[in-house]
């Protein structure tokens, strides 16, 4: 609430206030002496007025507007002067108080606004370099894996490699085995079948010739 | 029985001054209640300065914002000033309208010299008021803007005759309300005493009906001292915004 009291206008106005009042009351009062001057008969208050309004009595007027004007200029001193101004105060402290309040909620909460952006923002922060660290990890684990792998697959094939070899040379030895047994023993059955002693140079082509035909 | 009798002024020491009778009445007496009541309320209610205002402080924190708004509203944010002179004259009207509602004791705003003398303050104060504010230019008031000038012979009487009137209509409306209460409620009381010193037994039964009604009257009577008040202050708002804006 604004002041309504300042004070200076106040003063000023309370001069006018009190000068419509005791204009008033004069003419008022010289008014209603000269009706009552007409009413004789009604001339005293507290006697029963036969008849008509008590309110109609002029000569209650000099006294009642004599007391309204005494009670209500001293209302009015009092209240503008010492009631009022003290009510405004009281009202305009609360007021102030409340503004103040209210500014300081309204910083306050900027702060913790700011203070929540803050951590939002470092928790982004962690996070991404999470991610960088967890993609990196990964990265490391998926290379080293197929070093390995790689390492293993040639090692593997390494020795398919030399096994194979060994077994090659295991079979042609048994091949070679196998030959000169055919040619010893088809000799030696030739020698005594036929008693011809076949030579061994001749044995050996016969067993070869006779292999190339089972193959072919 | 005379329902009329309650409007009786009698006066408790006689002072005479400069010729006239002033005697201090019962009329006078409720009138320094009405100031004292007023008063005792402000300062005694604000005497903490609470800032979480209690009981009283509330009730005299509520009248001040009341009339504050009834002024904003109504005279405009120019009257401030002259808020301290609408409060006096509502917190006056109502409590004199107030403390007439408690039994034995006298309503003065029930005298129509009181609402006059109360009417012709506020008279004189907005025509003052115009006049300081305005100077000669004031009169323009009683010609309405916009109006053909061949009309002036009769409009300027007319509006001369309802601003004259303004403190007529004033003081008669908040004296006959308060009159015509307190005299309905007297005679229906009345009724009430009649019935049972005239009907005996039964007058106690049929009493009732009259004694309800004036039950149902006061809380009827209350809202017209409040109404009443507010209507005054009301009123007076307006003037003084037409004394400060010649419309």
């Amino acid at each position: 609430m604004p002041n309504l009291l300042a004070k200076g206008r106040l003063a000023r106005w309370s001069g006018v206030a009190g000068a419509s009042l005791v204009t008033l009351t004069t003419m008022a009062g010289t008014v209603l002496a000269a009706a009552a001057e007409h009413a004789p008969d009604a001339a005293h208050g507290g006697e029963h007025a036969s008849g008509g309004l008590p309110q109609l009595n002029p000569a209650n007027f000099p006294t009642q507007i004599f007391w309204l004007a005494l009670t209500f200029g001293v209302l009015y001193y009092l209240l503008s002067k010492k009631a009022l101004p003290r009510v405004a105060e009281v009202l305009e402290a609360r007021q102030e108080r409340i503004s103040r309040d209210l500014a300081k909620a309204a910083q306050l909460k900027d702060e913790a606004e700011a203070v929540l952006a803050q951590v939002e923002a470092s928790l982004a922060g962690a996070r991404a370099e999470a991610l960088t660290l967890i993609g990196q990890a990964s990265a490391d684990i998926e290379a080293n894996n197929q070093a390995r792998q790689a390492a293993l697959s040639a090692d593997i094939a390494e020795r398919l490699r030399t096994a194979e070899a060994s077994i090659a040379a295991a079979k042609e030895q048994a091949l070679a085995n196998v030959r000169t047994a055919s040619a010893d023993i088809a000799r030696d059955i030739a020698g005594r079948l036929a008693g011809v002693d076949v030579d061994q140079a001749q044995a050996d082509a016969a067993v070869a010739a006779v292999i190339e035909e089972r193959r072919g | 029985m005379d329902p009329l009798h309650q409007f009786q002024i009698s006066s408790w020491f006689q002072i005479i001054l400069g010729g006239y009778d002033v005697s201090f009445t019962k009329s006078a007496f409720f009138m320094v209640v009405a100031v004292a009541a007023i008063y005792s309320l402000l300062v005694v209610g604000m005497a903490n300065r609470s800032m979480v205002p209690g009981r009283l402080q509330s009730a005299a924190e509520m009248f001040y914002e009341f009339v504050a708004n009834l002024v904003r509203d109504n005279a405009g944010h120019d009257a401030k000033p002259y808020f301290p002179f609408v409060f006096a004259i509502f917190m006056f009207v109502l409590f004199g309208n107030m403390i007439g509602m408690i039994p034995y004791t006298f309503t003065f705003t029930s005298h129509i010299i009181v609402t006059f003398t109360l009417a012709a303050v506020v008279f004189v104060f907005v025509t003052v008021l115009a006049l300081i504010k305005h100077g000669l230019h004031f009169f323009t008031f009683f010609m309405p803007h916009g109006a053909p000038v061949a009309l002036a012979p009769i409009l300027i009487p007319i509006e001369v005759i309802s601003y004259v009137m303004r403190p007529v209509s004033l003081s008669i409306r908040l004296f006959a309300n308060m009159m015509a209460g307190h005299t309905m409620l007297k005679v229906f009381a009345g009724f009430t005493v009649m019935m049972i010193s005239g009907l005996g037994a039964l007058g106690f039964v049929t009493g009732l009906v009259p004694l309800a009604i004036n039950v149902a009257l006061t809380g009827f009577e209350f809202l017209v001292a409040f109404l009443q008040a507010y209507v005054f202050s009301i009123l007076t708002c307006l003037y003084i915004r037409d004394a400060l804006e010649l419309h």
